[in-house]
């Protein structure tokens, strides 16, 4: 791993990868955009090229037409943060599985997948993981109806 | 001879599993073939209540994710609100907040050293662990009015000031946790039999902790010093000094002297944070109605009693989260038990749940 800073970073993914990834600065975080499929090669470099050993947080939120997943990453050894954003379509809800890059991602998704119905390709045990097996839908999605008052 | 694989169920209505986790041990005879953890017995689905409540009304449902440490999921949620809004936080709402998180870590850490006792069969090693944490409880009964799940912290700061007999209570406290951490090592870590039960038990090397996710004394016992107080700080901890006690083999007694010797730090703390307390305003000037910007998303964590404790929030410009996830450390520290199980004989596994010290209000949410 050479030594390098989080804007020089960016500036060799931007050109690695081209118009698949768009960054955005907001006030806490570089956001890689990136489509989905450079996705798993987007993280391999980030793991492997720039240190970044802990993937700290899996979310995913539901905008109607579209689903997005957001991968919060940090460096342990550096002390570097980013975020990586990418999207997939409601009608074909599916992602690479990171579980090979990082292990933390089995449950993770295996709670995106739970929660919002996201699948993960290549994911080796890809079940519900805090609902029961017979539950039926994904609550967290915004169609969701909720039963009770 | 012909020798079956069976399952053995610990769990989920188990004291030793410190709540409603289930962990299907796979046997060949004595020895884990894998362990199997079944989760949600505790769902509440807390992320879509949140969708449905104001920023304000949320902050309750916080205090239930990790209620041994109630104040630290609290402050984790209002910091993260605050730093949505740029809500900026009066210094002596800082300090107190300080206090009641560091005496909220000790509270937890206090379960899991009482807890470890009784499920390795020393009971006087609960009744020590329970009757020091009892004084937190008063401390906290003071502040909020509530012992269990005090909602005391709010966003912008903090819900009253602290009341005249607050200050010497825990100054007292304080200054007996040396006192208490000798008895615990007297009492339990010196002890042959506890060291048999502890060593070389459950081992969690680095790569492994890394890759896994873990956070908090579970990653800091496989000996990497990671402690967001120091790498990220938040609140006012860039002004604190204390240090953060790691491990060399990541087996359970590391773990368990871990948390002791984090008590003992919380403790330094605690003391810094009562010499320094300003006089001043408990909260900021907050609007009644908080909308921060469409669009904006913020993620915020916080060390935890458990480890990483982080919040992702996302904005449409209304009252509520459009969207609100806990990234919860005990959820995922709980992803090793099968690894450090593994290859373990049976009685392992209630070690090993008993030194990971997950909380399945916050694993399960």
């Amino acid at each position: 791993m050479q030594e390098f800073n989080l804007e020089q970073m960016v500036q060799n993914l931007e050109e690695q990868i081209g118009d698949k990834l768009r960054t955005v600065r907001d006030q806490f975080f570089i956001v890689l955009n990136i489509d989905k499929s450079e996705l798993r090669s987007l993280m391999f470099k980030l793991r492997d090229d720039y240190g970044f050993n802990h993937l700290a947080n899996l979310s995913s939120v539901d905008y109607g037409e579209e689903f997005e997943l957001v991968y919060h990453l940090y460096s342990i050894p550096a002390n570097d943060k980013i975020c990586v954003k990418t999207r997939v379509v409601r009608n074909s809800a599916e992602v690479d599985s990171l579980i090979e890059i990082w292990s933390t991602a089995d449950w993770q998704e295996r709670e995106v997948y739970d929660l919002m119905g996201i699948k993960f390709k290549g994911h080796p045990n890809l079940i519900r993981v805090l609902l029961p097996d017979d539950f039926e839908g994904h609550p967290l999605r915004k169609d969701f109806v909720m039963g009770g008052r | 001879m012909q020798t079956d694989i069976y399952r053995v169920n610990v769990g989920p209505i188990h004291p030793s599993t410190h709540g409603g986790l289930h962990a299907e041990a796979v046997m060949d005879g004595e020895i884990i073939q894998d362990v199997i953890v079944h989760l949600g017995y505790v769902h509440r689905s807390v992320e879509k209540i949140a969708e449905s409540r104001t920023y304000q009304q949320f902050v309750p449902y916080t205090a239930r994710l990790d209620y041994l440490a109630t104040n630290l999921p609290v402050l984790g949620y209002c910091q993260t609100v605050e730093k949505l809004l740029g809500i900026e936080v009066p210094e002596r709402a800082e300090y107190i907040r300080v206090i009641m998180a560091e005496l909220s870590r000790i509270a937890s850490h206090q379960i899991a050293i009482a807890a470890t006792g009784i499920d390795l069969g020393a009971t006087t090693g609960l009744m020590y662990g329970m009757r020091d944490r009892e004084r937190i409880m008063n401390i906290f009964e003071m502040t909020g009015g509530q012992r269990l799940l005090s909602s005391y912290i709010r966003i912008g700061g903090v819900a009253a000031d602290i009341p005249d007999d607050f200050i010497p209570a825990v100054r007292s406290f304080v200054n007996d946790v040396p006192q208490m951490i000798d008895e615990y090592n007297g009492l339990m870590t010196g002890n042959e039999i506890w060291a048999a039960r502890m060593q070389g038990v459950g081992i969690l090397n680095p790569e492994d902790a890394v890759k896994y996710g873990v956070t908090g004394p579970n990653l800091r016992a496989s000996g990497i010093a990671y402690d967001i107080r120091k790498a990220e700080p938040y609140g006012i901890y860039d002004r604190l000094d204390f240090d953060i006690p790691t491990g060399s083999r990541g087996d359970s007694l590391d773990r368990w002297t871990v948390r002791i010797e984090e008590v003992r730090q919380s403790g330094r703390i605690i003391g810094q944070a009562l010499d320094n307390l300003p006089e001043g305003e408990i909260i900021a000037r907050v609007p009644k109605t908080l909308k921060p910007d469409p669009g904006k998303d913020i993620y915020h964590r916080i060390e935890s009693a458990k480890g990483e404790l982080g919040y992702y929030i996302v904005s449409d410009g209304g009252n509520k989260p459009y969207r609100l996830h806990v990234r919860a450390p005990s959820f995922i520290n709980l992803m090793v038990l099968p690894l450090v199980c593994r290859g373990g004989v049976f009685q392992d596994i209630i070690t090993n749940i008993a030194t990971l010290d997950p909380i399945l209000g916050e694993s399960d949410r």
